[in-house]
């Protein structure tokens, strides 16, 4: 039984293995592939923000703290690009990448120490409020925020020896650190450290008996999520070439929790088709109907009523259906 | 910067506070007894402004208008509520979810209806001079909106501790299942606090027109404000939130003055010391 049980588990993670590499391959092929700029593009999109969803998932999927201020790290990571640009002529690669991480964790950990007072709901309300006051810091601070107007002027740095500035250089750089950041993510929730998380979001109570500092976790986890968000957050200042408010709004955070729930809480490797799927249909909408954000409402209905388990169970469960069988679970019940 | 400044200051901050409480009430009322953050309360309040100011244009009195308003959104969030919410009392995140998806149907649809541009609404004839005092200058209008806010603070705590109805609202919030067990109607109690949640906010959105004007975003604008009111004065807790309207209203008021840019950042003080002194509130239980 266990034998077999092993056996499957190598099997499946082989199974698994070779998908990603697939995946991978694929990912690295495309641009070559004739597929049109605008699509590299949303696919260069989907990798900055599948790397924030990643982010997130590690609070929501593996700590048990559902964040709404997500957008707050993730957006100051992208004002630290502009603003280190615009007013202190800071362009180069590794130093502003260091930059915006360093000051995505900082906010996370000046967030922490408030936020984490509470659990639960408490924490859902205070990390809304959170977000809310660093837009309204860069919706005001017109002096150094450029306000509603944002900032623009951004310009593409050398990484290394390459010229990234156009599109398809560009699609590699985000593809390479989304790469990078899934890696490390699942290093971390594999980790002993990651176990504890796993622990401190089904049982605190049993945690803190057991000895562990249940806030020194969360509080961690809180702090490496905002140096992910702040790794996209600095991809999306380079992509976009401008930073305004609107990066780091409420509704921001909202999208990108309706991201991780659409791919499915806790997979990580799942945000990538929640976020395919948000960023292609947000920008086709908008190309087609200038009602778009009332579309994307009611796909934030469709998500939580009917995909609350996310594309990664959903897409098996339909197509179980469709080719008639029932789910294992209801047959091989006594 | 003298005593003018401060007074002029404070009877701007208790006016805007005293409106924030008209959408911070319903938001800490829903919360309390079904555990739902209805982060559609502000865009009801500007639902209510653009319908407000349509019938006032259309010769509407303007108090009658602001019932009407009010009138209208409840009638919308009880057909979401009956619809969606109600099923989801147990899980407050994708209830919230839910209303902020709401919210961004109501934004757009204004959008798609009312156009764009800022819509500013006069105060109604009677009400639309100064007090003068020495050479402080007061709009009587804010005057009336302090008074009216304080009267509905007025009503719904008479309705909460002297009514039968109000017994059945905080004996459904402190054990649901015990009143469930006595006989109390516990979701004719949803349905009412929902309703009463949705009118409220309705009901400012014309009243604080005036003041706060009307314009696609500024739900988005309030929504810190009244999440700071509510996190100051203790999530569920009636009475925290009026202290807390009035408190985050001064703040915001003196902010503004004092570091114009800087306005919702100086509202992060008081969410920051409540948080690190008394995470429940002000007023607030433990969640």
């Amino acid at each position: 039984m266990t034998l077999r049980r092993a056996q499957d588990d190598g099997a499946q993670r082989r199974r698994w293995v070779v998908a990603a590499a697939g995946g991978f391959v694929v990912a690295l092929l495309l641009p070559r592939l004739g597929v049109p700029t605008f699509y590299v593009s949303l696919l260069t999109q989907t990798w900055i923000f599948a790397i924030v969803a990643m982010s997130l998932d590690l609070l929501v999927g593996f700590t048990g703290l559902v964040n709404f201020s997500q957008a707050a790290l993730f957006g100051v990571g992208a004002y630290a690009v502009a603003i280190a640009a615009t007013r202190f002529h800071l362009t180069a690669f590794a130093p502003v990448m260091a930059l915006g991480i360093v000051s995505a964790m900082l906010t996370a950990a000046i967030f922490g120490l408030v936020a984490l007072r509470s659990e639960g709901v408490g924490f859902i309300i205070i990390t809304i409020a959170l977000n809310e006051i660093v837009w309204g810091l860069a919706y005001q601070w017109v002096s150094v925020s450029g306000g509603d107007n944002g900032i623009t002027g951004i310009v593409r740095p050398h990484v290394g020896p390459f010229d990234v500035s156009a599109n398809t250089g560009y699609y590699y750089v985000c593809l390479a650190f989304f790469a990078i950041s899934l890696l490390l993510l699942l290093l971390i929730v594999r980790s002993p450290f990651g176990l504890v998380l796993k622990g401190v979001r089904e049982t605190p109570r049993r945690m803190r008996a057991l000895g562990y500092n249940v806030w020194l976790y969360r509080y961690l986890a809180l702090t490496i999520s905002g140096g992910f968000a702040g790794v996209a957050g600095v991809l999306f200042a380079w992509y976009n070439q401008f930073v305004g408010p609107v990066a780091l709004s409420l509704d921001q955070s909202t999208q990108i929790l309706i991201m991780v729930i659409l791919g499915g809480i806790g997979t990580l490797y799942g945000q990538v088709f929640g976020v395919l799927v948000v960023v292609f249909l947000s920008n086709e909408l908008s190309a087609v109907t200038q009602r778009w954000e009332m579309v994307l409402g009611v796909v934030y209905f469709a998500v939580v009523m009917y995909a609350p388990g996310g594309l990664v169970k959903l897409v098996p469960q339909l197509w179980r259906r469709l080719l008639g069988r029932r789910p294992a679970l209801a047959t091989e019940e006594p | 910067m003298g005593l003018q400044f401060y007074v002029q200051n404070a009877l701007g901050g208790l006016a805007y506070g005293s409106l924030l409480f008209l959408i911070a009430s319903g938001l800490t009322l829903i919360f309390g007894l079904m555990r739902i953050i209805n982060l559609a309360q502000t865009a009801f309040y500007l639902l209510g402004a653009y319908v407000g100011l349509t019938l006032v244009a259309h010769g509407t009195n303007f108090w009658l208008a602001s019932v009407a308003a009010g009138v209208v959104t409840m009638a919308l969030g009880l057909a979401v509520y009956s619809a969606f919410l109600h099923r989801y009392h147990a899980d407050p995140l994708t209830s919230l979810l839910l209303t902020l998806g709401f919210a961004l149907i109501v934004d757009d649809g204004i959008l798609a209806f009312w156009g764009g541009d800022p819509r500013s609404i006069a105060p109604p004839p009677i009400l639309a001079g100064s007090i003068h005092a020495g050479t402080l200058v007061f709009p009587e209008y804010w005057l009336a909106v302090i008074v009216i806010s304080f009267a509905v603070a007025a009503i719904l705590f008479f309705a909460l501790q002297r009514t039968m109805l109000g017994v059945m609202i905080r004996a459904s919030v402190d054990d649901e299942e015990m009143a469930r067990g006595l006989g109390v109607d516990v979701n004719r109690a949803f349905y009412v606090v929902f309703a009463a949640g949705a009118f409220i906010a309705g009901l400012g959105g014309l009243l604080g027109g005036p003041i706060t004007s009307a314009y696609p975003g500024l739900d988005g604008e309030l929504t810190p404000l009244a999440f700071a009111v509510v996190i100051v004065g203790g999530m569920g807790s009636l009475s925290g939130a009026l202290v807390g309207s009035l408190l985050i209203g001064l703040v915001n008021a003196f902010g503004k003055a004092l570091f114009p840019e800087l306005s919702y950042f100086t509202i992060f003080v008081p969410v920051a010391l409540i948080m690190a002194f008394r995470p429940q509130g002000l007023f607030g239980r433990k969640l």
